[in-house]
């Protein structure tokens, strides 16, 4: 098994023919963790995205060492099913095993509602069952498109908290968000310092 | 294996839960009864050109779950979240191939019994048309399919995916609707070739799709 890292060099997007950013360098060992910041817009889902291996990136290059998982604005969870069948489902893509269902459940304080169908959710809980499957997979890699939207100060911090585990057990974590996060000493990254230098002020 | 088992029986149970099985049998039955109003109740004449009309309901039947196959997923990152697992899209497309042909074909099957029973025909023609189904319904499923992952990002992809499916469509209406007045066997064995082609060509080509379609 190789070691975990994340390694993006030189990497533009380009996206309807307007080119959103380009010269962005970053490196993430085991441990380390990155605040992607800036207005809506910019570029920072993209960015993301580009992470995950979603979206090609137009010029640079992209490394993963270890498995990646995600979420951003959409559930994809099976809206009539409850709550832990709906995790179940992705935790066996994941060859996770129950426990590791039950414990991201416990971590997002969700145990209460594993019998309750996804549509009957509210925004905030839904955020929580997201960031649980993001718990539950055992992926090294995290990429967190805004975690934080919807959720309320509890739940921050259980995000937090998760987010601290994680990192402490030699995970990374690329959180992109406009609102404050409660990351301990991310490297941060101002998605204005990348644009285009004919649009840069 | 187990990937596409676990993939196949989430959209087999995702089907069911829309109720989209029932849609297929509903409209065949539907035609079938609505036919002898428009052409008449005379017997011979349902008997002789009952066996093509149901061929053709069986393939407008199959368009209609079409908008359901691929576009809610993809519209709520089921797809994206499977491919961040390593998973291939051509995996996601063969599971829902056999989901989508389990769902489907075997019910237009049962329900081609007491259409074909509206329609008077008779025993020898019954078996052939059950048994061209049998051969065809896993083409008319990968041909719903593939073009349910090509219109997936698309406004009214409803009225387009009609037009891109029906063209493609001919050969098996053409040699389906052959086993019934063929004695030899020639049409059957067309049909056979025309449906290993697409359930063939189905996982690559509408995986490519979905690929091309994230960008």
């Amino acid at each position: 098994m190789s070691r975990t890292g994340l390694r993006l060099s030189g990497v533009a997007c380009v996206r309807g023919g307007r080119l959103l950013f380009r010269g962005i360098d970053l490196a993430m060992e085991a441990g380390g963790s990155a605040l992607v910041k800036g207005p809506n817009g910019i570029g920072k889902s993209s960015l993301i995205r580009i992470c995950a291996g979603l979206l090609r990136a137009s010029v640079g290059t992209v490394e993963r060492h270890g498995k990646v998982t995600l979420t951003d604005e959409r559930l994809a969870l099976d809206m009539e099913q409850p709550l832990r069948a709906a995790l179940d489902f992705w935790a066996r893509l994941d060859g996770a095993g129950p426990q590791a269902v039950d414990a991201a459940m416990a971590a997002m304080a969700l145990a209460s509602l594993a019998q309750v169908p996804v549509r009957m959710l509210s925004t905030g809980q839904r955020k929580r069952a997201a960031l649980a499957r993001v718990i539950a997979s055992g992926a090294p890699i995290w990429l967190l498109d805004e975690p934080g939207n919807g959720l309320d100060d509890v739940a921050l911090s259980l995000l937090g908290d998760a987010v601290a585990g994680h990192l402490a057990k030699g995970g990374i974590v690329v959180a992109a968000s406009h609102q404050p996060l409660p990351l301990v000493t991310p490297v941060v990254m101002a998605m204005q310092d990348y644009l285009p230098t004919e649009e840069a002020a | 294996m187990r990937i596409v088992l676990t993939l196949a029986t989430r959209d087999l149970r995702q089907a069911w839960q829309s109720a989209g099985l029932w849609l297929p049998v509903a409209f065949l039955l539907l035609v079938a009864s609505l036919y002898p109003f428009a052409v008449g109740p005379d017997a011979a004449l349902l008997r002789r050109t009952g066996g093509g009309m149901l061929w053709i309901a069986a393939l407008l039947a199959s368009l209609l779950p079409v908008d359901r196959l691929v576009a809610p997923d993809r519209d709520s990152g089921v797809l994206d979240q499977i491919a961040l697992r390593g998973i291939g899209e051509e995996m996601v497309v063969l599971a829902r191939l056999i989901a989508h042909w389990l769902g489907f074909g075997p019910a237009l099957m049962i329900a081609t019994l007491p259409a074909a029973a509206l329609l008077k025909l008779d025993a020898a023609t019954i078996g052939l048309l059950e048994t061209g189904l049998l051969i065809g319904t896993p083409a008319l499923a990968a041909l719903g399919l593939l073009v349910a992952t090509l219109t997936a990002g698309l406004r009214s992809s409803g009225a387009l995916s009609g037009l891109l499916a029906l063209p493609l469509a001919v050969p098996l209406l053409i040699f389906g609707a052959g086993t019934l007045g063929d004695g030899s066997g020639a049409a059957l064995k067309f049909l056979g070739a025309a449906s290993l082609l697409l359930v063939a060509i189905t996982p690559f080509a509408g995986g490519a799709a979905i690929r091309a379609g994230r960008e």
